[in-house]
């Protein structure tokens, strides 16, 4: 009975402690920008969520060095578990109850997409650092990216299969659950046509959690294209290569930043992943002093190369943190125009200049797969 | 014969192919299903839990370096005893409580083991890692891989194998008894709960055989990957005629055939929708299934 007392005693402080710590951060401090970002840390897609915030915490510490306008920033990092409702809830509670300056987030577009309205309606600037679907920023005037848009991905793997490898008749595999596959689609058609390319008009598309594509590949394989373009998110793409390889198609395969991930060597194999193409953000090939200096400092400290997620959140902040200190105040009004008004700013994933649709304008990265990682091949300006 | 018709041929006979190598996994699932209900009348829904379980101790196993010689049987062994136990200590406790609260109890455990998995092992696929070299064969225009041959195999040894336990051992004599009647059963002197826990072991087994071969097939193994095709087995099931278990077979196969037809000749798009169109077809014309024109095969 003394035991319970006892035990109740602590767990009732405990919760004192608690309640003080909340006042606390709800109390804004003075001295600092909070900023509230919002990632997949569990599911399906952690893996972008927890490099994006490496970066972010990477870029934070360096940005800290020098305070702006006597102030330094602060991370508040909400698990959004790759789920659209999640980073809306997450977001609303960032912005009701931590009273954020800011919203920095998330990866997946269907997930900013759910989030972007809330914050739109409280007037807080979100920026998501990786999210390429267009209609993102359509929500509003404070929903910034600085990342490229798919329109422009597209196009990039459209003149590369045309005028890089020469090829003339695609094949398109679609994802047809993903916004983000679609869009894609649609973009690399039009441009493979208007260079003079030929695009097989059948329909080849699969869904998200397919695990069986032979059928369909031997459907493909039939129609004799001599390049595959294939936008879709690494779990089905890993699998596609593997038993697209396994069937004797040995023509190249395209794809976006949705295979931008370790995990597509795991699955698709050395076989399957052999000299395919993607466009993404960032190599950390890159023979910028800029890139360079950026890849050492995140290998220093986390003991693995970064990949472009990692490479999209450090820029994120070094873009608030350049707007910040051109806004004088972090009202948020004066933070959404200081950020509107980015123009070249010099990044390890490009120079950023955000456009009057508030996405950004920068170059991409064209990557060869391989089995022990992704080689830069060339640089894409818009 | 023209080329466009050698085409059609080399085409359609992949497609097969595909559709029983996908089928038979089908086929392998189902039959644990059919099995239970045969038994208790239960629609096990966790049993595409037991197939996932199985896949995830092929996977760990098979990633530590033991050939699949050792893998198969251990991972059969292990769903195996996780069935047993989830029968003695979910099912057992309200096998008379009638059949709507053991549907919801089996929904449950599904779900049960499909969110332990995502919270213990993480939600992101794994790479399923390779046990031995796949060689691809071809036969004129057509692809065999080896896994596709070991699948047809393993199915085929584990499909005679438990024919035979049914039709000539003691224990299957016991089983088809118990189906037929549990108390009549049970006044002969079976002791019907072990037959049940029995059934569920092998049932469990052989959705762990096919666990593993499909991490080996696809290269890839998750928490959630029971939830489809366990819905695709249970409709087999259904379609060849539940508690038969060569309707479970033939209804495997027919599923996979079809389903690997629609996205060949047609567009993946309507694949299922098409496939379970076929399904209610025959189910119209043939509510019992395939071969449910009687209930005594049953077990």
């Amino acid at each position: 009975m003394k035991l319970l007392g006892i035990l109740i005693a602590l767990l009732l402080t405990a919760g004192c402690q608690d309640k003080k710590a909340d006042s606390a951060a709800a109390q804004k401090s003075e001295n600092e920008i909070t900023i509230g970002a919002v990632f997949a840390m569990t599911g399906p897609i952690a893996s972008y969520g927890q490099e994006s915030v490496n970066g972010i915490k990477m870029a934070l510490e360096e940005v800290n060095q020098t305070p702006i306008n006597g102030k330094t920033l602060k991370v508040l990092v909400e698990d959004n578990k790759g789920e659209p409702v999640e980073s809306a809830n997450a977001v609303r509670k960032l912005i009701d109850i931590n009273k954020v300056d800011l919203i920095l987030g998330s990866v997946a577009s269907s997930n900013t997409l759910a989030s972007a309205p809330i914050a739109q309606a409280a007037k807080v600037p979100l920026l998501t650092p990786a999210s390429t679907n267009e209609k993102v920023t359509m929500t509003g005037d404070f929903i910034f990216r600085t990342c490229f848009t798919d329109n422009f991905q597209g196009v990039v793997m459209a003149k590369f299969a045309f005028t890089t490898l020469t090829k003339r008749k695609a094949a398109i595999i679609v994802d047809n659950s993903s916004d983000y596959s679609k869009g894609l689609q649609k973009v690399f058609k039009e441009e493979f046509n208007r260079l003079g390319g030929a695009v097989i008009q059948d329909n080849f598309t699969y869904t998200q959690k397919d695990t069986d594509f032979r059928s369909l590949l031997t459907k493909v394989k039939r129609a004799d294209p001599d390049v595959i373009f294939l936008p879709g998110y690494y779990s089905e793409v890993g699998l596609i290569l593997k038993q697209a390889r396994s069937m004797g198609m040995e023509m190249p395969i395209l794809g976006g930043d949705g295979w931008d991930s370790p995990k597509l060597q795991e699955l698709a194999g050395p076989q399957g992943i052999k000299g395919n193409y993607i466009s993404s953000h960032f190599s950390p090939d890159d023979v910028d002093p800029r890139v360079q200096k950026f890849v050492k400092d995140y290998m220093a400290r986390y003991n693995e190369k970064p990949g472009a997620m990692a490479a999209l959140g450090y820029d994120a902040v070094l873009v608030i943190a350049d707007a910040l200190k051109r806004a004088g105040s972090a009202d948020s009004a004066s933070l959404q125009k200081a950020l509107a008004n980015t123009v070249g700013f010099e990044g390890v994933t490009g120079a950023i200049t955000i456009d009057a649709n508030r996405n950004a304008q920068k170059s991409a990265v064209v990557l060869e797969t391989t089995a022990t990682g992704n080689i830069f091949n060339q640089k894409v300006n818009p | 014969m023209s080329e466009e018709t050698a085409y059609l041929i080399s085409d359609f006979f992949t497609y097969l192919l595909n559709g029983v190598a996908q089928g038979s996994i089908y086929a392998l699932i189902a039959l644990g299903y059919t099995m239970v209900y045969g038994i208790i009348k239960l629609i096990n829904f966790a049993h595409g839990e037991f197939y996932m379980i199985g896949a995830f101790i092929g996977y760990f196993l098979i990633s530590s370096g033991l050939p699949l010689y050792i893998a198969l049987p251990a991972a059969m062994i292990g769903s195996g005893l996780v069935a047993v136990s989830v029968e003695r200590l979910v099912y057992r406790p309200i096998r008379y409580a009638g059949r709507i609260p053991a549907l919801i109890t089996a929904l449950g455990t599904s779900l049960f083991f499909q969110y332990l998995g995502q919270g213990t092992i993480g939600a992101d696929p794994k790479a399923f890692p390779t046990a031995f070299e796949n060689t691809t064969y071809q036969v004129g225009d057509v692809f065999i891989s080896k896994i596709q041959i070991v699948i047809f195999l393993v199915t085929m040894v584990l499909m005679t194998g438990l024919w035979y336990v049914v039709t000539h051992t003691k224990i299957g004599k016991a089983m088809r008894a118990t189906s037929f009647n549990m108390n009549a059963a049970e006044l002969m002197g079976i002791n019907t709960n072990r037959i049940v826990s029995f059934t569920f072991f092998v049932g469990a087994s052989l959705a762990g055989a096919a666990g593993v071969l499909v991490g080996m097939y696809y290269n890839t193994v998750e928490p959630m990957m029971g939830l489809i095709p366990g819905l695709k087995a249970f409709i087999a099931a259904v379609l060849g005629g539940i508690g038969i278990i060569p309707g479970a077979v033939l209804g495997g196969l027919t599923l996979g055939i079809a389903e690997n037809m629609v996205v060949g000749f047609w567009i993946s798009t309507y694949r299922d929708a098409v496939a379970f169109a076929i399904l209610i077809l025959i189910l119209l014309v043939k509510p019992a299934g395939l071969l449910g024109t009687n209930r005594k095969e049953k077990v």
